[in-house]
Order: structure tokens, then C-alpha cells, then sequence
């Protein structure tokens, strides 16, 4: 009814090839690019940018990075954290040494620089493997860590030991710094997120995507038909690293404006982006926005619920977000492993066949 | 003797000591991960969870209490009654068991026979559930742990002045060890010989041995697989108990507790995942490790390096042995 694909012909390859095939989705898809550029600008206010959107915009470049490398790969990474770090302190060091260059350089720099470190502590992975290699990450994320936190040249020797953004303006209109409108910041982000979302759509679409699936599903057998490890694992380390990278620098710049980088960038954030691709969905780009959508979303309503409506304290609602988390976690596991993504699909599925159940 | 060795020395008695109380963390992660092929992270936060569920028997707090404060209005925080530490202990380990049966009942039996990394990530999930359950339950303040047998004999605290006493008579310098430590040392050569008796010479011990060794074989001849892992998450259980009351009467409970569990990790990497000698070795190797590496090279770099040395050394030893120092050889057919 909704849902069809009937009479929808493809003439060409391209055509067949393309990333919605079928009309209705292009459609929808369009339609919400269009009030995500178009409209969502000119309605937003302070609290919507600053709780959710800009939070849930960049929790989804970091997810869409880490759902490369777990959820494409297989390679599970608990250093999340230390390269978001990464990406934010080669934002800051580029900001101050070279303040003429827009930020929009730098900060797609930053993910470069990400990229080479996490291609560093990627090598390992060559020849660990599983949960082995989930705790090796965590190497990459205490040292990094710890490393930003002494060594002082990364914070150019400021007596606090935080990293503060300079103004910094995009077209004439600051992005970063104290005097950000809420639609820049929320625009900055979202133009981030459209372009990384497209980039990692289509390459987990073409031969790259494909063997670093093959390597996810049995490496040996992936091996011997002739996908070379070496190559499908950097890469992946590599990609994903630049978008967790790119979304630190975003994290840090636009968004915080000021870090200490042992409190924002912790081990607590690499469990949070793994947590948004579990329940979002393994392997999917689209569950990547839905895990970051949710974990975003839910301490919010939380709040609101406990702490605004029923006038409980503040640290009864966050510990109540935890078990809540858990739980979604266990229960999406458990029911549905492939996360919300699945869910969306059975949805399309089942909507493509109403009101006939076969 | 030149001062420098000396002060090493004294480095690597206390880091000893210190790998000892990660090995106890460690073989927590052993057991289940031998029984079940689960890799538990949730480890770590099962001891805290313990450790508060122990404090919070013992000084009679109602649990939940905040919760039913804040839903009913009223203001109820104590029963107004102070166990003893036995009696705490043991209502603590009833708990425990529980906890292994909810943890069995509801989580790992529906997910039987998916990939290693999702049951990972189950207990990743698990370890926020009972991170928050334990914060509901007994409140998240640092909490002060004693375990007394009677008024006078409690766990021992402070440095050790019988061995202070000795270095300083037989070197002239005094070597400074935590009376805890050494408790804790006891209680793990105690712990480990009681593990290595069950495991040996009870009925059930052995059926979780062969629950170990081949799942189907076990269940061929008869050994119910539920009532296995049950007892293996409850020993684990207690172990985490064990872990968690040492920590805690250490450096007090709280949310920090669950975080050694983190530190356990490189041990086991070291150690191998499914030999208890080995993570009792990688404990103390690590334990040692960070504590000299802190001493020698932390200074020249900024110091504390415990954060992070552990798992470096542990990532770099892994690109050299794949399967750690005592784990079983990995073979991989396509």
C-alpha cells in the first residue's frame, strides 16, 4: 500500500545499482535531507541543538566510524574513546598553529591524523584476534589518554590542562567559540554527518565494503579466496579511525568548545558508541543514526520523566539510565542481534506485502 | 646494599602483592570463561556489586531505600541492625547465587550457541545493568568495608611493623607493606586451593571440568549444563565476593572497584584465558611490571603510567604469543 515497488522499472545498470532502488525510499530519503538543510535550521533553539541534535549528529559520525570497523570488519574496538581524543587534539593543536586555514580543513585533517594512529594500533590486529583484540584496544585508549593528559605540547602548556576553541568562522559566520548560533553549530555537523554517512554508504556498498565483510565472517576462508587481510584490516582501522577522529573534532570545536580529556573522552565514550552500533544494528549505516538517536535520546527523556515530572533526584534517574541502557542492550541482543536496523527492515518488509500477510 | 635496589626491592614485594589482588579479579574471568566460553566483563562490577551488597547487609540498610524514598515519600535508610561479618558474608553469597541464576535464566540461556563477541557484548550490557542495580540498591557514596570476626580482630590495616622491623635490622631500611596486602595474599593461596579441591575431588567440580572440556561430550553422560553454569557464575560469584571485600577494605567501595576488572584484563591476556596458573602468574607479572615501570621510567615521563603500562605490555606481548603464556594453542579451521 505504502510500500511498492511495482512499477518502479530500472532502465539502466545505474539505475539498479543505486543506494534506494526503490522509489518510495528515494523519496523519504529526499524528503529528509530536505528538513534536516532546510527547515530544522530555522525552527531550532538553544536546548534542541545543544541536547539533542548536535549530540546525536555527531554520536552518529562516531558510530557510523566504529560500525565500519565491528560491525563491517568484525574487528570489535573498545578505543573509541582515545581516538575521538585524537581527532580532537590534532583539531586544537591545527586550530592554534595554523589559525588562517579554515576550520572545515582542519578539522577533516584531524580525521586524517586519527586515521594514522589508528592504523598503528590496527597493526596488532593482524594477528589478534576476538576479545583479545577488544582488549588490546583498550591499550590504544589508556595510552592515548594518558598521553594527552601529560605530554603538555598537546595543550600548548596551559596551566589547566584543558584545550580551549578559538573562534573560528565558516563563510563569515562562527562555528566554534563563545558567539555560535545555535543553526551553525547545528549546520556544521549536519553537513559533516551527511557527507560521512554518503562516503561510508558507499563504501561498504563497493569492493572494499565487501572484504572487510568477508573478512568478518571468517577470515581464514576470506584468505584463501583471495582478500588480502592485511590491506581489508588497515583499511578498515583506518576509515573507521578517520571517522571517529572527525567526529572528536566536532565533539571538541563545535560542540564543547572546552575539554579536559580524561572526562569527555574516557573509556565510558568508546562503551557508549559501542553500545549505539549494538543496538542500532551491526553492519547497518542506518543503525548507526537509530543506535545514536536512542542513546542520545533516552537520558534525556529520562530526565524530563524522573527529574522534571516526577521530582526525583538526579542521581536515582541516572542510575536508573544505566540499568535501562543494560537492559536494552541484553534484550536487543538476546531478541533482536541485528538491532533496530532489523526491526526497520522487517518493517519495510511487512509494509511492502500490506494488507496481505504473504 | 646501594639504596636504589633496595627501594626496588620493596617495588616489587608490593608488586607482588598488588598482582595478586588483580589475579583474584582474574580468576573470576577463568572460571566462567573455561565453563562457558563467556568472556565476562561484567567481572569487575559483579565484585563492586558484591561489595556494596556485603556493606549494605552489614549495616542494615533497607535496599532500594532511595528509590521507595523518592516514588512513596517516606524516609526509611536503615533496618537499624548490625550483622556480623559472617553472617553478612554468607547472606551476600545467597545473593550471589541468585544473581547466577537471574544471569543464567534470563540472559545466557537464550543466547546458547551465538558468537563469542555477541555473548561479550551481553555481559558488556550486563555489567551496566548491575552497575546500576547496585547504585539503586544501596546508594552511590564511597562506603567504608570492615570484616570483623569479633569486636577486636578485624581485617588488618596499615604497615606491617614485624616486617619493617626485619628489613630495617637486616638492611637499615625499613620496607614499607600493607598488613591488607599481605591478608589478601593468604586469602588467595586460601581461595585457590579451595578451587583447585572442588575442581579435583567434588562430584560437581568434576562435571564442571567436563562442562569445560566438551559441552556435548558432558551433556552426552548426563551433566545438566543449566545446573553447571549456574554454579560456575555463582563460584564466580563468590570469587568476585572475595575480590570485591579486599578491594574494598583497600580503597573503599566504589564505582572505581569496578574498573580493576579492566586492569584484570591484561592479566588474562598474559596469563591465557583459560588457565587458573596462568592468571595467577600474569597477575603477578603484571602486578610487578607496572609497579617497577612506574618506579624507573614513570618519573622521566610524567608518572602514572598504571593507567595504561599494563595494557601495553599485554598488547605487545600478545603479537609474540597470540594465546598468552598458559593458554591452549588456537587452531583455526575454515
Amino acid at each position: 500500500m505504502f510500500y511498492r515497488e511495482a512499477g518502479d522499472f530500472s532502465t539502466t545498470y545505474r539505475q539498479d545499482n543505486q543506494t534506494f532502488p526503490i522509489k518510495f525510499d528515494r523519496y523519504r530519503y529526499y524528503a529528509v535531507l530536505a528538513v534536516a538543510f532546510l527547515v530544522v535550521p530555522f525552527i531550532v533553539n538553544d536546548y534542541w541543538v545543544n541536547a539533542i541534535l548536535v549530540p546525536f549528529l555527531i554520536y552518529s559520525i562516531a558510530a557510523i566510524g566504529l560500525n565500519i570497523l565491528t560491525g563491517y570488519c568484525g574487528q570489535v574496538s573498545l578505543g573509541t574513546g582515545g581516538f575521538m581524543a585524537v581527532g580532537a587534539y590534532a583539531c586544537y593543536k591545527l586550530m592554534t598553529g595554523f589559525p588562517d586555514v579554515n576550520i572545515i580543513i582542519h578539522i577533516i585533517l584531524a580525521g586524517g591524523i586519527t586515521a594514522a594512529v589508528g592504523t598503528l594500533f590496527g597493526l596488532p590486529s593482524l594477528r589478534i584476534k576476538g576479545f583479545y583484540l577488544a582488549v588490546a584496544t583498550l591499550a590504544a585508549q589508556f595510552f592515548l589518554v594518558w598521553m594527552f593528559n601529560k605530554v603538555s605540547w598537546f595543550y600548548n602548556y596551559s596551566a589547566s590542562g584543558q584545550i580551549n576553541a578559538p573562534e573560528r568562522t565558516v563563510f563569515g559566520v562562527p562555528v566554534t567559540g563563545a558567539q555560535v548560533e545555535p543553526w551553525a553549530m547545528y549546520m556544521i555537523c549536519l553537513v559533516f554527518t551527511f557527507a560521512c554517512a554518503v562516503i561510508a554508504r558507499n563504501l561498504t556498498r563497493g569492493t572494499l565494503g565487501r572484504s572487510w565483510m568477508a573478512i568478518r565472517d571468517m577470515d581464514i576462508a576470506a584468505e584463501i579466496i583471495g582478500v588480502n587481510p592485511l590491506k581489508a584490516k588497515l583499511t578498515a582501522f583506518a576509515i573507521s579511525s578517520f571517522f571517529v577522529g572527525i567526529s572528536g573534532a566536532l565533539f571538541f570545536a563545535v560542540y564543547l568548545g572546552a575539554v579536559e580529556v580524561g572526562e569527555v573522552y574516557g573509556i565510558q565514550k568508546s562503551f557508549i558508541v559501542l553500545f549505539m552500533i549494538i543496538i542500532g544494528g551491526l553492519g547497518s549505516i542506518f543503525g548507526s543514526f537509530a543506535g545514536a538517536a536512542l542513546l542520545v535520546v533516552l537520558p534525556v527523556f529520562l530526565k524530563l520523566l524522573g527529574v522534571d515530572l516526577l521530582g526525583w533526584p538526579t542521581d536515582i534517574v541516572a542510575h536508573i539510565n544505566l540499568v535501562v541502557v543494560g537492559l536494552l542492550i541484553i534484550l536487543f541482543l538476546v531478541l533482536e542481534p541485528h538491532g533496530l536496523a532489523q526491526l526497520w527492515r522487517v518493517a519495510k518488509e511487512k509494509l511492502r506485502l500490506w494488507p496481505f500477510p504473504h | 646494599m646501594p639504596e636504589q635496589l633496595l627501594f626496588a626491592m620493596e617495588v616489587t614485594l608490593n608488586g607482588l602483592m598488588a598482582g595478586v589482588m588483580y589475579a583474584l579479579v582474574a580468576l573470576g574471568f577463568v572460571l566462567i570463561f573455561k565453563a562457558s566460553g563467556i568472556f565476562n566483563f561484567a567481572q569487575g562490577v559483579m565484585a563492586l556489586f558484591a561489595a556494596m551488597t556485603f556493606v549494605g547487609i552489614q549495616n542494615g540498610q533497607v535496599p532500594f531505600s532511595h528509590l521507595i524514598n523518592a516514588i512513596f515519600g517516606t524516609k526509611i535508610h536503615y533496618f537499624g541492625w548490625e550483622l556480623h561479618s559472617m553472617v553478612a558474608i554468607l547472606l551476600t553469597v545467597v545473593v550471589m547465587i541468585a544473581m547466577a541464576w537471574a544471569v543464567q535464566r534470563f540472559i545466557f540461556r537464550h543466547l546458547v550457541g551465538q558468537e563469542p563477541i555477541i555473548l561479550f557484548m551481553a555481559t558488556i550490557g550486563l555489567a551496566y545493568l548491575l552497575e546500576g542495580i547496585a547504585d539503586l540498591m544501596w546508594g552511590a557514596e564511597i562506603k567504608k568495608l570492615d570484616v570483623c570476626l569479633t569486636d577486636q580482630t578485624c581485617l588488618p590495616q596499615g604497615i606491617n611493623l614485624a616486617i619493617d622491623e626485619t628489613t630495617f635490622n637486616l638492611f637499615g631500611y625499613g620496607f614499607f607493606i600493607d598488613n591488607l596486602d599481605i591478608t589478601a595474599t593468604i586469602v588467595a593461596i586460601i581461595l585457590v586451593a579451595i578451587l583447585v579441591a572442588f575442581s579435583q575431588y567434588t562430584k560437581q567440580g568434576r562435571a564442571m571440568r567436563a562442562v569445560a572440556d566438551d559441552h556435548q561430550a558432558a551433556l552426552s553422560v548426563g551433566v545438566s549444563l543449566n545446573y553447571i553454569w549456574i554454579l560456575v557464575w555463582s563460584v564466580a560469584g563468590f570469587v568476585a565476593l572475595v575480590a570485591g571485600i579486599m578491594w574494598g577494605a583497600k580503597s573503599g567501595v566504589q564505582f572505581s572497584l569496578s574498573l580493576i576488572a579492566l586492569k584484570a584484563l591484561p592479566v588474562l591476556m598474559l596469563g591465557g584465558f583459560t588457565s587458573i596458573p596462568g592468571a595467577i602468574v600474569g597477575g603477578l607479572i603484571i602486578g610487578v611490571g607496572e609497579k617497577l615501570f612506574e618506579f624507573a621510567i614513570g618519573p622521566m615521563i610524567g608518572g602514572a603510567t598504571e593507567n595504561w603500562f599494563a595494557y601495553v605490555l599485554a598488547l605487545i606481548f600478545l603479537v609474540f604469543r597470540p594465546q598468552g603464556l598458559f593458554g591452549e594453542k588456537i587452531i583455526e579451521r575454515v
